[in-house]
């Protein structure tokens, strides 16, 4: 169980009104708020211990690379990394996947071999990979969705070949909630020797991660969506393929040694970490790491789900409301998308915001899962640690004023 | 209340019953507009003879504000001159800027120009996030008459 009410006051943004109304903040799948205790951490780093990490000899740089590389050890805890070498810092989910993508996708990859995602991909696991495929001549596949809105594996049993190198899926989907077997693709996967990206943006922020069962050799998620900054993301992935994986960016801190016509690259993590990294934000990120593990992830999987199902209770009573998700609560996370017949997911925003609750409204960078459900915008809901069934409550009402408004309760 | 202003009767009903809304058969000049923000796409057909838009059709999707602009743009433009849909675009547009209030274009007895239920979308002004839906249409519009000028 959570206290929400303790947590709730670490957040100062929930005290704000919006339109003279109790903010419902349902969007936290977008990017989560952050506690006192993040913004103290990088408060503290510029006021009292800033300097750039890893070059200057001097007290101020020696904390500030402390800091950083005590940062880099928190997030390896947090997943149960074998090493804090296998934590490399990236800009956002999006860049772990565009540095596996580049490093490892660009250097393995050649004509007549397959990339396998799933339609349910966000455009971060999708457009690196039309990329990639250009530029090596790799083929892209798919896995499909059974109608109950669950990855369909069965079904994609024949896609599993020896043409497949890489299978890249997401640990969550941000639209549907929908959380697919890991093991069970990466036992599939490393049948046929792919290697398997698990995009874990929505899984980390909101379920316990163990990287020594999960079955992923790589990881990328972002730090703004687990109550840290925006900035700072983090690909994990198994040492030993860190280490033959090729650098995507060259610069200063990734180095050995440099020469004019060629250069040796640093040890992992380093190699990936081209110029000054965002280490305030990784800070941070450690910051928001030591909160979530205070409130332990299992209870914070377990509040999202009670959530969900008292949210997918209520808006069962709403008329006209279809979910895209699953219907239960069992391997679905706390992200909960629908249609409302007659009024566009941008006016319902528009006027749940007037009622103080925010949501998202829009393709949710999903564009190719909202084409397969034959929607161009939908309406999503997403919960966190600070949310409470009275923000549920607000949603509910709120769609109630949408469909007054709209004239859909009769005349 | 903000939101009244915002979804007047007039606009939902040209969203619930767009006017100017199939394909045209025979067009001379066509664009495509979408807000990649929330996925809206509108596509706007002409039939231009002389200088003059004598038929028009709006299709596409999206949200209450933009469907009710385009619906309204369709019988706003309907065989005006290409010169006179230029002046309404700007008094449009200028309506929706966000510091448009008291815009002189907003005058409805300026012959040739007036805005008609098209006034209903003032309200979006007060939503800034709304403005680009309801300027979507317009801004196709102009595209579609820019190509079509260009090319001829
Ligand atoms: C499933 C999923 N993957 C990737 C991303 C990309 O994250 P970011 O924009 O932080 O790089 C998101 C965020 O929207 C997401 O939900």
């Amino acid at each position: 169980m959570i206290d929400t009410d303790a947590v709730r006051g670490d957040f100062p943004i929930l005290e704000r009104r919006i339109n003279g109304r109790r903010l419902a903040f349902l969007d936290s799948a977008a990017s989560s708020q952050k506690p006192v205790q993040v913004l103290d951490a990088m408060a503290d780093i510029y006021r009292n211990s800033y300097a750039n990490v890893h070059r200057g000899a001097y007290t101020l740089s020696h904390e500030a690379t402390e800091a950083y590389e005590e940062a880099r050890h928190k997030v390896a805890v947090f997943l149960n990394a074998t090493s804090d070498e296998e934590i490399v810092f990236t800009r956002s989910a999006t860049a772990a996947m565009n540095l596996f993508a580049y490093g490892w996708g660009l250097n393995n990859l050649k004509s007549g071999d397959r990339i396998l995602t799933s339609v349910m991909e966000h455009h971060a696991n999708i457009v690196p990979w039309h990329i990639i495929a250009r530029h090596t001549g790799a083929e892209l596949r798919y896995m499909e969705l059974t109608d109950g809105f669950r990855l369909d594996l069965e079904g994609a049993q024949d896609r599993f070949d020896e043409r497949v190198k890489v299978v890249a899926v997401s640990g969550m989907s941000n639209v549907l909630g929908t959380m697919p077997p890991v093991g069970e693709i990466a036992r599939l996967a490393h049948e046929v020797g792919a290697v398997l990206l698990v995009d874990g943006a929505q899984l980390v922020p909101h379920a316990p991660v163990d990287v020594q069962t999960l079955g992923a050799d790589f990881l990328g998620f972002s730090g703004h969506k687990m109550l840290g900054p925006t900035g700072i993301g983090v690909l994990w992935g198994r040492r030993a393929l860190l280490e033959s994986m090729e650098p995507a960016e060259g610069g200063g801190e990734m180095i050995r040694d440099v020469r004019l016509y060629e250069s040796d690259w640093a040890e992992v993590p380093h190699k990936f970490e081209a110029g000054t990294p965002p280490f305030v934000e990784a800070i941070g990120l450690g910051a928001a790491v030591d909160y979530l593990s205070a409130i332990g992830m299992d209870n914070v999987l377990q509040h999202d789900r009670e959530l969900t199902g008292y949210a997918l209770e209520r808006l069962a009573g709403v008329p006209g409301l279809s979910i895209q998700g699953p219907a239960d609560t069992v391997d679905r996370g706390g992200a909960i998308s629908f249609d409302l017949t007659g009024i566009h997911a941008h006016d319902v925003a528009t006027i749940l915001d007037q009622e103080g609750v925010a949501v998202r409204a829009g393709h949710h960078c999903a564009k190719p899962l909202l084409r397969s459900l034959g929607l161009t915008a939908s309406t999503r809901a997403s919960f966190y640690v600070y949310n409470v069934p009275e923000d549920v409550d607000a949603l509910v009402d709120a769609l109630g004023v949408a469909r007054r408004i709209f004239g859909l309760d009769g005349p | 209340m903000a939101l009244e202003d915002l979804y007047r009767e007039v606009i939902l009903d040209h969203y619930r019953n767009p006017r100017n809304r199939a394909a045209l058969g025979q067009a001379n000049a066509v664009a495509d507009g979408h807000n990649p923000l929330c996925g809206d796409e509108v596509r706007v057909e002409l039939l231009i003879e002389g200088d003059e838009v004598a038929a028009i059709g709006v299709t596409g999707h999206g949200c209450s504000i933009s469907q009710a602009s385009g619906s309204m743009m369709g019988d706003a433009v309907k065989g005006r001159s290409i010169e006179t849909i230029r002046i309404l675009t700007g008094r449009f547009k200028g309506m929706m800027s966000i510091d448009g209030a008291g815009d002189p274009g907003l005058d409805p007895n300026r012959p040739g120009a007036v805005l008609g239920d098209l006034e209903s979308l003032q309200g979006v002004r007060k939503f800034p996030v709304r403005i680009k839906c309801a300027n979507l249409p317009w801004t196709t519009l102009e595209e579609a008459i820019n190509n079509f000028v260009a090319s001829h």
